[in-house]
């Protein structure tokens, strides 16, 4: 068994790559996500870790790296955020298209203009559509537990999909949290090395990344949209396998005091934590409300969410992200979409908030989920509320 | 050595790496030259490609025309992928999780991919020093998408966003000089190279692939497509290139400038220029001015040679 240990999030993180003896690591900084390649950075200085460390020029050399890498083989890991994620933006479908299994940590920021520093989910939401698997996670235990899932995710020869594990920006990756650390032999039980199906390497050639004329093409993406929807339970079994050997669980989607609820608040990544507070105190305070957290965005879990919600009458909408001009926060949308063409379901009210950084307190959600039941009631006039704007 | 063309050619291995069957345009020098590299290349190499024509002509899905491990995946990533795949195959070979033997890394990209979309990743593969050769197949514009100008294309081309007008004659600005971008670089290797000079292409290839760290070819590839000239001159074209100092062949050796040739005496330059369509708009002055740059550059280079 691991021991607990008080560690900065990034750090947890980077030493998690480490458990996994990542082979070869592409780094470029952006804050908040520098913590993560600093320390892997001293691993490999140090020799605690084998591995090249490869200080690439931009992002998109990052992830072009982690191409080559991976395609010859090796196990792959870069970090980013924000603008970073932006820059990768046309390699991140090549990766994924050509079924490498890349890892990236992404400690989620905004996006310039004007420049930002600071945590929200609109860079996830800008990529959400470029065939990775994408994992939210909430605290620093999960961030630690997800990296090394999501190697055995990854590489798992039902899968061979690049995995994406989101967290906060600062308000995960820099805080810290008692962390139970697995050791190196339960990584290496639960971790096997990377079997390679179809690698770069003379002694069978092969091509990698031909172009595809209509005729092919269509098919070419059927088959990678296939492979993603087959990956749901592959993940699933992955998690369960998990908990058997390190004893924590971790589901598609999580309900927190939904039984019996008829009204629901959604989250996804560490605002999470904060949200549950509200739903205490409003509970304790006699209001019907429970809350649902989604870990797994792509593939999306729609049996999973249409069942947690299937009783609930109400379904209150957080999105750190504004799909500008558009139906208000990219995941309401999709989870009206999930639930367009069910018989019963619940009335969805849309807010956006917690941009750039600005914090949700727990009397914040207070608010967002006592207005979020007025606005039910009477209807919500516009697409989507925006909380705490200062006039 | 008497007939020593004929003797050297008996050298060249008959074993081709980029096979026939691919859709180049006929008389197309950049895929002789991709074929003539690829022959040097021998088996134990991985091929990474960046996009442009050779890539397209030769990649059609199911079709392969390389009997190397290959991959294509961007634009201007193709020195990038190549930094990840020289370090997979180094780490996983530390690790044994692969045998132990020479495998070479080859990245290849058009003018455009190199001098223009790319630079930014050769450089940052340069300076890491990565041990991999990159080799430009230049035809002078971006061929692929239409025959549109790059900062290779050469002054006064016209091309179909430097199209030659009333108030324009073509590219208005001169040829960006990538080989002296390399040398910048302090790298180990880098030499220009021809298809019209298969024997010298073939050794350069080699000497850049055994060099230790980067190493960087620069090829000019004659495209009857993009130059407008008649599809069965460009062999001779590629010659006139150099005879007239317009393409002037050397390598740079750890800083040190070798011609591996000089004419007895320069070719004019309108001699070159006048058999491509590309140029026939230009005037005597703009082909003086482009003599005389010629010239010049020409000059420079052989002092550095000494
Ligand atoms: C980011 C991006 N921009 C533009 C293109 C379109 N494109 C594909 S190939 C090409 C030109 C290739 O020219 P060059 O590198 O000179 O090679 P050539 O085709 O001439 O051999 C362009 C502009 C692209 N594929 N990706
Ligand atoms: S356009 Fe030019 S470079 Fe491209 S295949 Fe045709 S001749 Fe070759």
């Amino acid at each position: 068994m691991g021991k607990r240990v008080g560690v900065e999030v990034s750090i947890a993180l980077a030493d998690a790559v480490k458990l996994a003896d990542a082979d070869v690591i592409a780094a470029y900084p952006i804050t908040p996500q520098t913590h993560i390649v600093e320390h892997l950075a001293e691993l490999v200085a140090e020799g605690e870790l084998d591995a090249e460390y490869i200080p690439v020029e931009s992002e998109h050399s990052a992830l072009s790296a982690c191409l080559g890498s991976a395609a010859a083989g090796a196990r792959t890991f870069t970090a980013t955020a924000g603008q970073g994620l932006e820059l990768m933006h046309e390699v991140l479908y090549v990766a994924s298209g050509m079924r490498l299994p890349i890892i990236m940590a992404v400690a989620n920021r905004a996006l310039s203009s004007p420049l930002s520093v600071w945590g929200d989910h609109s860079d996830a939401m800008a990529v959400r559509d470029t065939g990775w698997i994408q994992i939210f996670t909430e605290n620093g235990q999960e961030v630690v537990d997800q990296i090394i899932c999501a190697f055995r995710i990854a590489e798992d020869p039902n899968v061979l999909l690049p995995v994406m594990v989101h967290l906060d920006g600062f308000n995960l990756s820099h805080v810290i949290e008692p962390i139970e650390m697995p050791t190196e032999e339960e990584v290496c039980d639960f971790l096997p090395v990377r079997r390679n199906p179809l690698t770069l390497h003379p002694s069978k050639p092969v091509a990698m990344g031909d172009f595809a004329p209509p005729v092919v093409y269509t098919e070419a993406k059927w088959a990678q949209e296939q492979a993603m929807m087959a990956v749901k339970p592959t993940i699933l079994d992955i998690w369960d396998d998990f908990a058997k050997k390190f004893g924590r669980e971790y589901k598609p989607v999580e309900c927190y005091k939904c039984d019996g609820a008829k009204n629901l608040l959604f989250t996804m990544g560490s605002f999470s934590e904060t949200a549950m507070t509200a739903v205490d105190k409003l509970r304790d305070a006699g209001v019907d409300i429970g809350l649902i957290r989604l870990r797994l965005w792509r593939p999306f879990p729609f049996e999973e969410f249409r069942a947690a919600v299937k009783n609930a009458e109400t379904l209150l909408v957080l999105d750190r992200c504004i799909s500008s001009g558009g139906p208000g926060g990219p995941v309401a949308s999709e989870l009206k979409a999930a639930l367009y063409n069910e018989e019963k379901k619940p009335k969805v009210v849309s807010f956006v908030g917690g941009l750039g950084g600005r914090d949700i307190t727990v009397a914040g959600f207070e608010k967002i989920i006592l207005d979020g039941l007025e606005l039910a009631a009477k209807g919500q006039e516009r697409e989507y509320e925006i909380v705490g704007v200062r006039e | 050595m008497q007939n020593l063309g004929v003797y050297a050619s008996r050298l060249v291995t008959k074993e081709e790496n980029f096979v026939p069957g691919h859709r180049a345009c006929i008389g197309c020098g950049e895929a002789l030259a991709v074929r003539l590299a690829a022959k040097a290349f021998g088996k134990n190499t991985i091929v990474v490609n960046a996009t442009g024509c050779m890539e397209i002509v030769a990649s059609q899905l199911p079709y392969t025309s390389w009997k190397l491990p290959w991959i294509h995946t961007l634009f201007e990533n193709s020195a990038a992928v190549a930094s990840g795949v020289e370090s997979a195959l180094k780490v996983q070979m530390r690790k044994g999780k692969i045998p132990q033997e020479d495998i070479k890394t080859v990245a290849i990209g058009g003018d455009g991919a190199t001098v223009d979309i790319g630079l930014q990743a050769i450089s940052g593969a340069f300076e890491r020093g990565h041990d991999f050769l990159y080799i430009c197949f230049d035809n002078e514009a971006y061929m692929n998408t239409g025959i549109q100008r790059s900062s290779a294309t050469p002054f006064g081309a016209s091309t179909t966003t430097s199209p030659a007008g009333r108030a324009k004659a073509g590219q208005m600005s001169w040829k960006k000089n990538m080989p002296e971008i390399a040398v910048a670089h302090n790298i180990p290797y880098v030499a220009t190279a021809c298809p019209s000079y298969p024997f010298d292409l073939i050794e350069k290839v080699k000497k850049g692939l055994a060099t230790k760290g980067p190493a960087y070819i620069h090829v000019l590839s004659v495209c009857p497509t993009g130059w407008r000239c008649d599809t069965e001159i460009s062999i001779m074209l590629g010659r006139l290139a150099t005879e007239t100092g317009v393409f002037p062949l050397y390598e740079v050796e750890n800083g040190k400038y070798k011609m591996s040739l000089v004419p007895e005496k320069l070719k004019p330059v309108k001699d070159y220029l006048k058999l491509q369509r590309r140029f026939r708009h230009l005037k005597p002055d703009a082909i003086e001015a482009i003599q005389s740059r010629v010239t010049e550059e020409y000059e420079k280079l052989l002092e550095k040679a000494v």
